[in-house]
């Protein structure tokens, strides 16, 4: 890179200095300069920019800006400003030189053609501005519309350069014009080569057009100059089809006979009832058609059009390739090496971003589904109103927001109370409801779902059905970004840690309190509990509303990213239950390591299927049914008699 | 005599305890056999591996003259092939009639198929108003499973599997929760019933073993301590440490 | 069918009684073969009423009877509207193509017919060729075994699946809902072959009667649903009747034991699957022609709910009982849902009960959990005085399915 550059400035930099200032430049070309035209002005702007002179620049500028006058009275070019009712001038060595009536100085107005050649003149200037944006803001110009003639005033820039980040920017930029632009085939290649292993798109959008190709038919011989990237062989690299298009549109064979066109000359030459001697009620079938079209073939009447057995022939006397548009071979060599190594590191990198979404999809699952770890995890109550409280989370979030309008503050306050809530109405389910009924799953799970019907229903005639916006604080916004590749955003990661603290938090409300202890003993033998002094009433009314509390936090975490519709906890519910089924049920582990299959999964059946996320939940689903065939008891089963049956 | 019921090397461990360890047991056809030990010897879990509940980590289960394996059959296969079970705690469907609980274990074909087109013969009547004799409950066949008290529901239970007609029975505590007088019927039935096929009694109650009269097989640990009549396995030394001297 | 049969069920009698002078009612009262009292929309609504009775016994036969509280039978349902569907809409295409390509000079070929109808059909999911699946839809009875052969299949397979790994109680209701949900979301796609949301549409129009008014037409869809509702009763009464009903009530409530009988609890769970799936499946084939449209949303997970709603609140484990709550709850919602019912000013809310309904009938479903868990056929029992056992709140067997203490009839 470094010797390429270096090769780069002592090409450039050896260019004849004219000791001719620019003043001068503009008077010898006065005419040209008067009325330009895009096709000859072309030599002046040149001469004007390489005239080395400083005053060169603010000429160009003020030409491109219209700001270019001519003096009516002696032809004389001045920098002219509006002031008033008339013009201030400046000479073209900058020295003021009073003013004009409006009527003495005639505009200078380029077209636009001409106006584009003065800007690109102009790169060189801006490039070497003192102003440092302005210097960014022209290397950017020159990276979304890149041309050839950038390369010697970027390569020129460089070595003034002081600012180490543009300076590094423009080596950069200056590999990639080389690329494309550079002199001969050895320039071009080192400048492939100097990249190395480099991820960037730029690189990559640079490389792309040189390795492009296109598909050619020829009869004998590969015409003259073309770059062949491979040939093709009709009927397996491309399907006869495909080869006698080909044929077609490179003026080799006539049009082949399309079932309309055929229709529309037979009809065209329907006389009494037959055509070609075919009888019409005969015409039917394709065959016939064929035989009558054949007839009016021979017959003259209708143009020679391809027939299938004309086709395969046609196609069996040519050859086909693939050429590149790029016609030095040694280049596109170079390109397409470069592209399989980026392809190899890309690929590496593309695995690692989907590692990454498939872990936030996880951490996402896993939120949805530990309210549930505890409830039917622990509990073994089948609460089909998950997905409810999830969404009365989500909701509590929306209410708090249209109150506290600070985001950042909204938010603390909403997760504590989205807990509040749901716990409180997590409490009074138990009571009410799911109290009577347990040791009747079947019929918990009716009764839950007749609630979650309710709720669905209560919510949409609250907040009415369109989504409302949770918005998340701004320091969430955007994303961690690695490389061009791999990057996650800051929300992506506030879930993950959310998650981990959800997980730090139920071990060790589970193993490090007296209440988890309870828990534990109630649902293992609640009458033994029970004549140990242990309420199973309240134990079992409190494990309820602190799963059903965490749903709710989670629904807040879910609304940051998701829309907050009524539909909310529905969208997750099959999916939670499944996490914690596939992971374990009874084991917080387990739910872990199901949110991470699950997650995972989904992710990678969309990679290979992107345009169809349908597709990849309905491939999911259908896994983890097979997946429960081989372990019905989830990935972490308890085992024995623990598990009971 | 051949063995009815050959298990042989059999283990089977739950997260790390092991339940059975290295039993081997023989039963002939017509034999009646107690079988006791203290809580967790590994009573209820040999039934359960002889009846397919559950899956022996290593031995072999054969039964009958062509000695098929049961650990490959299910457990309705295994039930087919002449298993029956009685649970501790009467086991009938208290939704149905007793009529129809005999009907149900009546021996025919249970493939669905059969059952559906399935319709009751005079002959099936007969067959079923003789075992509600046979088990005392001939008035109460019209009336629901649920509805018989603790000791009628051991007998339907009974009756059931003898409608079953087995060749091997395995009844887990059938006199828990009788009266005297229920118990000594019980005792009928279960000698009765030895006479013409394998009956294997698991019992904790010592009284109710020696009126069985029969030989018995004392379990510990998962494995055989001893085995004998009542009376030379209460004078093992190793039987009165592990479970009479705890008593 | 043996005398003894009827005379054992005296309610087959009853239902058949009842259902023939409903039907003979309607059609005394309908547009077209009497009175005009009853407008053909609502005739429609009758009909499509007693398909959803009729899938809500085979509900009733699968959770009822079986214990298997299964969340997918209106996923069967669909298929089979599917199944009908594909041949109506192909059948109805193929006449107005025809009709159209007969205005040309030339004769069409078979394949300008069939590309014809394609277009017509997939053009709203931007497809022209017919997908794998349609390869049976231009012949009717192809199709109709079609009807029967997929969900059958579809629920043998599954069932064969999640029954041979003992997946029981909850387990299975989550994995057949997750099953439903797999299958809406496949369809929701453009590339299902199945127009995707936008399903198959114009079912109403029956291909070859055009002459027929729908008036007519609603009233012969009534007569055919009512004696499909009529032969699935009798055929699931004599079902359950028998020493077959016997076993699978005792698979409710002891599953366990009843393999100690001998008898492969897994192979009867499958038959009963199947054949309720299968019942279904003709149900859904009746209903949809009715309906005019099926799309995908007809198979999200809440309707096989709200069809185990309706079964509970009918009652369960008794046949008429899933029958009445059918027809109760959908006549109710769809009278509530339609806007007939007036609002209730409360001064500072109107009570609207289109948007209400949802809320009072999931609260109703809880209230019927908790304190009527016999459901509508609990009156019966009333009049006629059968108690319920007193056995101090225990259920009847150990299993997730098992009937309740209330619920059953002494």
């Amino acid at each position: 890179m470094r010797a390429l550059i270096l090769a780069l400035l002592l090409a450039f930099s050896a260019m004849p200095v004219l000791a001719q200032t620019a003043a001068e430049i503009v008077a010898a070309n006065a005419a040209q300069i008067e009325k330009p035209s895009r096709q000859t002005i072309g030599p002046v702007i040149e001469q004007l920019a390489a005239s080395g002179d400083p005053q060169a620049a603010t000429i160009l500028e003020a030409w491109g800006d219209k700001r270019l006058g001519l003096r009516k009275a002696d032809g004389v070019f001045f920098l002219i400003e509006k002031t008033g009712d008339g013009w201030a001038l400046t000479a073209l060595d900058g020295t003021a030189a009073g003013t004009a009536a409006k009527a003495d100085v005639t505009e200078l107005k380029p077209n636009a053609g001409v106006r584009g050649l003065i800007a690109t003149a102009l790169v060189q200037f801006t490039l070497s501005d003192p102003d440092r944006a302005k210097r960014e803001a022209a290397l950017g110009s020159i990276a979304k519309d890149p041309k050839a003639e950038a390369l010697a005033p970027l390569a020129a820039s460089i070595g003034a350069e002081d600012d180490p980040v543009l300076k590094a920017q423009k080596e950069r930029l200056l590999g990639l014009l080389a690329i494309r632009f550079g002199a001969d085939t050895a320039t071009r290649v080192a400048a492939i080569e100097g990249f190395g292993r480099d991820l960037g798109l730029d690189l990559r959008a640079a490389l792309n057009p040189l390795v492009a190709t296109t598909r050619i038919a020829f009869a004998n011989d590969l015409p003259e100059g073309a770059n062949l990237a491979r040939e093709l062989r009709a009927g397996r690299e491309l399907t006869e089809e495909e080869a006698y298009d080909l044929l077609v549109a490179g003026g080799l064979a006539p049009a082949r006979l399309t079932v309309a066109d055929a229709r529309k000359a037979l009809v065209a030459n329907l006389k009494d009832g037959a055509v070609g001697g075919v009888a019409l009620a005969a015409l039917d079938s394709q065959a016939e058609r064929d035989r009558a079209y054949n007839a009016l073939e021979a017959a003259g009447t209708v143009p020679p059009a391809a027939t299938d057995a004309e086709v395969t022939e046609a196609v069996a006397r040519h050859r086909f390739a693939e050429t590149y548009a790029e016609p030095d071979p040694a280049v596109t060599a170079a390109a397409e090496a470069a592209l399989a190594k980026i392809g190899t590191k890309v690929g590496a990198m593309q695995g690692a971003d989907l590692l990454l979404d498939a872990l936030s999809l996880a951490s996402i699952y896993f939120l949805a589904a530990i309210g549930l770890a505890i409830t039917f995890g622990v509990m073994r109550v089948i609460n089909m109103a998950h997905g409810e409280f999830i969404m009365m989370g989500a909701y509590t979030g929306y209410v708090v927001q249209q109150w506290i309008t600070n985001y950042t503050l909204s938010i603390i306050v909403a997760l504590p109370l989205a807990f509040a809530v749901t716990f409180a109405a997590g409490v009074a389910m138990e009571r009410l409801v799911i109290r009577h009924l347990y040791k009747r799953p079947l019929e918990t799970l009716l009764a839950t779902f007749g609630i979650s019907i309710a709720m669905q229903q209560l919510a949409k005639n609250i907040f009415g059905t369109q989504a409302r916006p949770l918005t998340a604080p701004g320091w969430l916004d955007g994303a961690l970004v690695f490389n061009d590749v791999v990057s996650i955003s800051y929300i992506r990661i506030a879930i993950f840690v959310m998650a981990m603290l959800f997980l730090t938090f139920f071990l060790w409300l589970m193993k490090r309190t007296r209440l988890g202890l309870e828990v534990r003993a109630v649902t293992q033998n609640p009458s033994m509990a029970a004549s140990m002094g242990i309420d199973p009433d309240r134990i079992n009314m409190l494990t309820f509303g602190i799963g059903s509390g965490i749903a709710g936090i989670a629904g807040v975490a879910i609304g940051l990213f998701a829309k907050v519709t009524s539909e909310l906890g529905s969208d997750y519910i099959v999916q939670s239950f499944m996490t914690v089924v596939v992971g374990g049920v009874g084991n917080i582990w387990g739910t872990l390591a199901g949110a991470v299959l699950i997650g995972t999964l989904q992710k990678g059946i969309e990679w290979f299927n992107p345009s169809n996320t349908l597709a990849a939940q309905t491939y999911m689903i259908l896994f983890i049914i097979l997946f429960i065939q081989f372990r019905p008891r989830g990935i972490i089963a308890l085992k024995g008699r623990a598990a009971g049956d | 005599m051949s063995a009815l019921l050959e298990v042989s090397g059999v283990s089977v461990s739950f997260d790390g305890f092991r339940a059975i360890n290295n039993l081997s047991f023989t039963i002939g056809p017509a034999e009646l056999r107690a079988i006791i030990g203290p809580n967790g010897a590994g009573k209820t879990t040999f039934m359960d591996i002889v009846t397919g509940k559950t899956r022996p980590d290593a031995g072999t289960v054969s039964f009958g003259e062509k000695s098929v394996s049961l650990l490959s059959l299910t457990e309705a296969e295994i039930a087919r092939a002449g298993v029956g079970r009685k649970f501790q705690r009467p086991t009938v469907f208290e939704d149905q009639t007793v009529h129809e609980n005999l009907i149900m274990a009546l021996k025919a074909h249970r493939s669905p198929w059969r059952v559906l087109v399935w319709r009751e013969a005079a002959a099936d009547r007969d067959k079923v108003a003789a075992l509600a004799e046979e088990v005392g409950l001939l008035d109460a066949l019209p009336r629901k499973a649920g509805e018989l008290s603790h000791g009628q529901k051991q007998w339907l239970e009974i009756g059931m599997l003898l409608a079953q007609e087995p060749r091997l029975l395995l009844v887990d505590e059938p006199a828990a929760g009788m009266t005297l007088a229920e118990r000594e019927h019980t005792t009928r039935l279960l000698v009765d019933m030895a006479r013409t096929r394998a009956v294997v009694v698991v019992e904790h109650d010592m009284d109710f073993v020696r009126r069985l009269n029969c030989k018995v097989t004392v379990l510990h640990e998962g494995a055989v301590l001893a085995e004998g009549s009542l009376d030379h396995v209460t004078k093992n030394s190793d039987v009165i440490d592990v479970y009479l001297g705890r008593g | 069918m043996s005398r003894s049969f009827l005379a054992k069920n005296p309610s087959v009698l009853t239902f058949l009684l009842v259902l023939a002078i409903f039907t003979l009612t309607v059609t005394i009262l309908s547009d077209a073969y009497g009175l005009a009292f009853v407008s053909t929309s609502f005739i429609k609504t009758l009909g499509k009423t007693l398909c959803l009775c009729l899938v809500a016994l085979a509900m009733d036969l699968i959770w009822g009877y079986a214990g298997i509280l299964s969340l997918g039978h209106m996923a069967f349902f669909a298929l089979g509207g599917y199944g009908l569907g594909m041949w109506l809409m192909y059948a109805r295409t193929e006449e107005i193509v025809v009709a159209a390509l007969a205005q040309d000079v030339i004769p069409a070929t078979a394949e300008e017919i069939r590309q014809g109808i394609a277009t017509q059909i997939f053009g709203v999911v931007g497809a022209s060729e017919f997908p794998a699946i349609w390869v049976f839809a231009h012949s009717f009875w192809l199709q109709i075994a079609l009807v029967v052969l997929v969900p059958g299949g579809l629920a043998a397979v599954f069932g064969w699946l999640a029954f041979r790994s003992r997946v029981t109680g909850v387990y299975l209701s989550i994995l057949t809902q997750a099953m439903t949900l797999a299958l809406a979301l496949y369809l929701f796609q453009n590339d299902s072959g199945l127009r995707g949301n936008n399903g198959l549409s114009g079912l109403q129009n029956l291909p070859g009667l055009d002459g027929v008014s729908q008036d007519r037409l609603s009233v012969w869809f009534l007569w055919g649903s009512a004696l499909a509702l009529g032969l699935g009763y009798v055929l699931l009464a004599w079902v359950v009747s028998g020493k077959f009903g016997s076993v699978i009530r005792a698979i409710r409530d002891d599953e366990q034991r009843v393999r100690f009988l001998g008898y492969s609890v897994e192979g009867y769970k499958l038959f009963v699957f199947t054949l309720t799936a299968v019942i279904a499946a003709i149900a859904g084939a009746l209903y949809y022609p009715q309906a005019g449209i099926i799309n995908p949303a007809e198979l999200a997970p809440i309707a096989s709910i709200y069809l185990a709603v309706w079964v509970a609140i009918g009652g369960r484990g008794r046949l008429y009982g899933a029958v009445i709550g059918a027809a109760f709850v959908s006549i109710v919602s769809s009278w509530f849902t339609g806007g007939r019912v007036p609002d209730v000013p409360l001064g500072f809310y109107t009570i609207s009960w289109v948007d209400w309904w949802s809320v009072v009938l999931g609260l109703c479903f809880v209230l019927v959990t908790l304190f009527a868990p016999k459901g509508i056929g609990g009156l019966f029992d009333l009049v006629a005085g059968v108690r319920t056992p007193d056995r101090k709140g225990a259920a009847l067997g150990p299993d997730d399915g098992a009937l309740m203490e209330r619920e059953a009839q002494e």
